[in-house]
């Protein structure tokens, strides 16, 4: 085995895993289950779970067929929509969250006509929880569908086509059965990325305990005062996501 | 929001020390002026980087004093990070390369104290207090606390465990209203911006950030602001890199001049 591969490849490993090694190494475990049980750790983990679940169905309903689009259709303007739809990738979060109050907040260019047609306002709401996370995770999604659907052999719609299919009957029936394991890979970065969403959700639906105060704003938040209780609300959110995301890979995206 | 420093390795931390420690062995005049807190110039032997950590309200008044002190004194470099008190004590406990804290509160002064990060004790440099930012031309007529919790009204405090939370929360029991507000701000700044904004009808800040926004909001001020004044610490650090231009600086904003840019910035000067 090249060493030339096997060194950086260690060390690659040892960087992602020591800070991990070090809140373990910091973690108070004589206090852990009073820490846990304290009121507010429940219920940002809860928050945490409804909005991460509910953005990434959003993303889902929104994005699958966006990842279509992109793969499936020709039409004028489609690389520039790609790198469209990859830019709260790249966007900060917290100038994500700025754009989203400039759109849907009390003055934005759709939140200011929500507010006066049907009295719903985003910012400070669960909804807008939701929000935030759906718009930084959803090109996650999308970029992952699109590339199952690339490598998805077309030759299977095309034969559904000479069968007699429509274009939806195909899509249902023939391709979603096809890049079901890549929509499903695509859904589970998705929600792991809307889990630990912190920038775009501060900035944008507030920090209120029960409403919009999701873990990581809990940890920040945590931090200002009390570094253990941060590291205890961190550890939670670690084993939860971990236990989730290895239960799913083991079901649906288990590699060879 | 997020913190930022300069990121200084052991090497050139060490190597600065040494050579201030140099710069201050030649220097045989000079020393006498370091302490005193009207000593406004001539700082012999006072050069290279300060790193300076700053609450969030400070973020006008001491971007213009550092400048100010470059200005007096040539080869130094005056960097800042602001934000809240608690995260800056944080990050200074977990070792930091600051060599200047100045905090919003002495509780979490005394974060860093307790830690045996402080070098020598914090003289509180300012005060300040609370004032209701509204949106200019107070479009909901706020005259006090009172107004704030009448039903519709949105409002923006900072989170208790950052001190314009915790002197909001004085503020607020000891005019007896309950207030529920939809956010509670990780800093100062976060409340003053959801005004700035538009997203609430107001925020309780410091008197400082509402002067610094004056364009966008206008500030009301109330009685019971008077029960949450807050005392400003500054201290420099153990783990500075630069003690002698850290003193400096700290003599700077304690000077004369040092009074002057903080009070027209909105803040009180220390009780006497």
């Amino acid at each position: 085995m090249p060493v030339a591969l096997l060194v950086p490849a260690g060390l690659g490993l040892i960087f992602l895993v020591l800070p991990l090694a070090g809140l373990l190494a910091h973690t108070p475990w004589a206090t852990l289950p009073q820490r846990l049980a304290a009121p507010g750790v429940l219920t940002a983990l809860r928050l945490s779970l409804l909005t991460a679940t509910v953005a990434t169905l959003v993303c889902v309903v929104l994005g699958v067929p966006l990842a279509w689009l992109l793969a499936r259709v020709e039409f004028p303007g489609r690389r520039l929509v790609r790198a469209l739809v990859t830019v709260p990738l790249v966007l900060p979060p917290v100038v994500g969250g700025v754009a989203l109050l400039l759109v849907f907040g009390r003055r934005g260019l759709l939140g200011g006509w929500l507010d006066a047609t049907f009295g719903i306002t985003l910012p400070f709401t669960t909804a807008g929880v939701v929000l935030a996370e759906a718009f930084v995770a959803m090109p996650f999604l999308v970029i992952a569908v699109e590339g199952a659907l690339r490598g998805a052999d077309t030759r299977y719609e095309e034969a559904a086509a000479t069968l007699g299919a429509g274009r939806w009957t195909a899509f249902t029936h023939v391709t979603l059965p096809l890049v079901a394991p890549g929509v499903a890979a695509g859904a589970v970065l998705c929600w792991a990325r809307a889990l630990g969403e912190f920038g775009a959700t501060i900035t944008f639906a507030g920090n209120f305990p029960g409403r919009t105060q999701t873990m990581p704003l809990a940890v920040y938040l945590a931090l200002e005062t009390d570094l253990e209780a941060a590291i205890v609300l961190s550890l939670v959110l670690l084993t939860v996501s971990v236990a989730i995301l290895a239960g799913l890979r083991d079901k649906w995206t288990a590699g060879p | 929001m997020t913190a930022r420093w300069n990121h200084r390795t052991r090497w050139t931390r060490a190597a600065l020390a040494g050579a201030v420690a140099l710069a201050l062995a030649l220097a045989v005049t000079g020393c006498a002026d370091e302490l005193d807190p009207s000593a406004g110039g001539a700082g012999d032997g006072v050069r290279g980087p300060v790193t300076v950590f700053a609450a969030a309200s400070l973020t006008e008044s001491f971007t213009r004093l550092g400048t100010e002190f470059e200005t007096a004194h040539p080869g130094t470099t005056v960097t800042f990070s602001f934000a809240g008190s608690s995260a800056l004590a944080t990050q200074v406990n977990q070792g930091a390369p600051a060599d200047v804290f100045a905090a919003a509160s002495p509780a979490t002064m005394r974060a860093v104290t307790d830690a045996g990060n402080a070098d020598g004790s914090p003289v509180t440099f300012a005060r300040n207090q609370l004032v209701i930012a509204v949106p200019k031309g107070n479009p909901r007529s706020v005259s006090g606390l009172a107004d704030l919790a009448r039903s519709g009204t949105k409002v923006a405090l900072c989170a208790p465990q950052v001190p314009c939370g915790a002197a909001a929360r004085t503020a607020l029991d000891a005019a007896g209203v309950p207030l529920t507000p939809v956010t509670l701000e990780q800093d100062v700044k976060g409340a003053l911006s959801k005004v700035r904004l538009g997203e609430v009808d107001a925020a309780l800040v410091y008197r400082t950030d509402a002067t610094a926004a004056a364009s966008e909001v206008d500030a009301v001020e109330f009685p019971e602001s008077a029960e949450a004044v807050n005392d400003y610490p500054i201290v420099v650090l153990r783990q500075a890199g630069n003690p002698a231009a850290a003193r400096e600086f700290v003599a700077y904003v304690r000077s004369d001049r040092g009074r002057a840019a903080l009070s027209a910035a909105g803040f009180q000067p220390p009780r006497a």
